[in-house]
């Protein structure tokens, strides 16, 4: 990837905080994600990184520091030094821009592949049905799914029904693509097709982030490589510099397990 | 691994005396009782069929449909409004919708439709200076039925209702909202479909139930199928063919009832997997296996 240093970053983060009463789930993060650039997150479970991605969607509310998307503020508005919370169709209006997929896929289990795919398109973009049936089966083409359009979620695999939830979230047409986990919850062998589409995509410039524990992937298409633990940001840097020659004892410590 | 077909097991099934015995004996009682049914004179079957097409019973049936439908509507309506309150953030109107289940399920029906078709007692008339109405003009007996039976319904709908909503996944919830969509259209496209699936059963038994619970309102005298097949025992004193003849058509109603029940529940159960095959009559009495298909 080309670096524009003078380009406005896609993600900002500056000392973003999350707790659950006393539990301090992240403890001021400070990253950026570059307009294309397909960053990976790892770390040991409970480091808050599943936590920091919900914030960029603003599923979680952050508690202190504060988060851009697209030079846009989540969750809130700037009047003056006054910050506004947004109104709940506010928010959902800058979430069409970022799509989410989730570990557990969350297709909509009384609806069709197709109709998981047109479903937000039609009900909150308001795009006429047949253009976004049209668009919605290119998508399941892209994803390798073109015969399952018909079918509903408990007929298909675990591999195919990420890809249909890719494809979901794509059919907003987002700027950022959020992963959390998004294979974690597969049978091994199921792994390789939900990670080809995800190549795919960043090979056609998608900005993505994502939580994974994929190394293979996080070294061959991540631009940069993240490690989280104890709801800090550890390390950062090239994904081959961080696998290879981990600065952190206590990124050792974690890859030599996970390796 | 040979890709061979293999032949079906050939395996002599399980016995089982104690499906005999049990079966014979429940012939033996049901050739008893029907027995008895034909021959005693006192079931008075030509009077029951005279009956069963009386005027007054049919319009007694049709007043019993009418407020079986109308009462359910209410209750589904309010049970749906009710648990959407019930499981609102503010307090005060979860509180309010808690209040509300509280007091209808705690005291009895029957109580309930009572008290209404008494409420001009209470409130002599309805409304503000000028624009009041005398609340008995207000509150015939088929208003204090209908209120009766569709608050009540609407509490024990709620419940219903809420357990449905609770039961649907909150991914699918976090999922909806990821891709912009605003709480109300979560709850009516995505939410409220899939917990159909479980509110449904329970309120095909709620409307079957219904429709026998209106024969409650005999004791405000409103005119329907009970009251009816009263109202003319009062007179010839038939009691027993009449309370078949009215039996009849409660057990007629509840079956077809029944049947659009399951249809429904079946559409609803879309995207679920497993409706599980039941083995047939013949293999669970006598332990016939099917050919395997």
């Amino acid at each position: 990837m080309s670096e524009q240093p003078t380009q406005e970053p896609m993600v900002r983060a500056e000392g973003v905080c999350k707790h659950y009463g006393r539990l301090e789930v992240l403890k001021g993060i400070d990253l950026e994600v570059a307009p294309r650039e397909v960053m990976c997150v790892i770390g040991p479970s409970g480091s808050g990184k599943s936590t920091f991605l919900r914030c960029i969607n603003h599923l979680e509310k952050v508690n202190a520091g504060k988060l851009w998307v697209d030079g846009e503020l989540v969750g809130y508005r700037q009047h003056g030094d006054k910050l506004h919370e947004l109104r709940e169709h506010e928010v959902a209006e800058k979430r069409r821009e970022i799509g989410m997929v989730f570990q557990r896929f969350n297709l909509f289990p009384h609806m069709t592949a197709l109709g998981n795919v047109i479903e937000a398109p039609v009900q909150v973009k308001g795009i006429p049905k047949a253009e976004a049936k049209q668009q919605g089966e290119d998508l399941l083409t892209r994803v390798g799914l073109a015969d399952k359009a018909d079918a509903y979620p408990n007929q298909l695999s675990g591999g195919q029904q990420q890809r249909v939830a890719i494809a979901r979230a794509l059919a907003m047409k987002p700027k950022l693509m959020l992963f959390d986990e998004p294979t974690s919850a597969l049978d091994p062998e199921l792994v390789g097709e939900v990670l080809a589409v995800m190549r795919g995509l960043a090979e056609d410039g998608m900005t993505m982030v994502l939580v994974t524990h994929e190394m293979g992937f996080a070294r061959e298409v991540g631009d940069s490589l993240v490690f989280m633990d104890g709801g800090v940001v550890v390390e950062k840097g090239k994904p081959r510099d961080v696998i290879s020659n981990p600065q952190h004892e206590r990124t050792q410590s974690f890859l030599a397990k996970v390796l | 691994m040979t890709t061979e077909q293999q032949d079906p097991i050939k395996a002599v099934p399980v016995r089982r005396p104690g499906r005999w015995i049990g079966g014979v004996v429940i012939a033996l009682i049901a050739i008893g009782v029907i027995y008895s049914i034909v021959t005693n004179r006192n079931f008075e079957w030509p009077t029951v069929w005279r009956y069963l097409f009386d005027f007054r019973i049919l319009t007694g049936l049709r007043n019993t449909l009418v407020l079986t439908v109308l009462s359910m509507v209410i209750g589904v309506v309010g049970g749906i409004i009710l648990a959407i309150m019930r499981l609102s953030r503010s307090p005060l109107v979860s509180g309010a919708a808690a209040v509300y289940i509280w007091f209808f399920r705690g005291t009895p029906l029957i109580t309930q439709l009572i008290f209404w078709n008494f409420f001009s007692l209470l409130y002599p008339r309805i409304g503000w200076g000028t624009f009041s109405v005398d609340t008995n003009t207000l509150i015939a007996p088929f208003v204090a039925a209908l209120l009766g039976l569709g608050l009540n319904e609407a509490a024990y709908m709620a419940e219903i209702v809420r357990g449905g909503i609770s039961s649907v996944d909150e991914g699918q919830r976090e999922a909806a909202s990821a891709l912009g969509m605003r709480q109300g259209k979560t709850l009516r496209r995505i939410v409220l479909p899939q917990a159909m699936r479980v509110i449904l059963p329970p309120t095909g038994n709620e409307t079957i139930a219904m429709l026998k619970t209106t024969s409650l309102v005999v004791v405000i005298g409103y005119f329907e199928l009970m009251t009816a097949a009263q109202q003319i025992y009062a007179d010839n004193l038939k009691q027993i063919p009449l309370l078949i003849a009215a039996a009849i058509w409660y057990l007629l109603l509840t079956s077809i009832l029944s049947i659009f029940q399951s249809r429904i529940e079946k559409r609803y159960s879309r995207g679920v997997s497993g409706i599980a095959t039941q083995p047939g009559f013949a293999e669970r009495m006598f332990s016939f296996r099917k050919a395997a298909r």
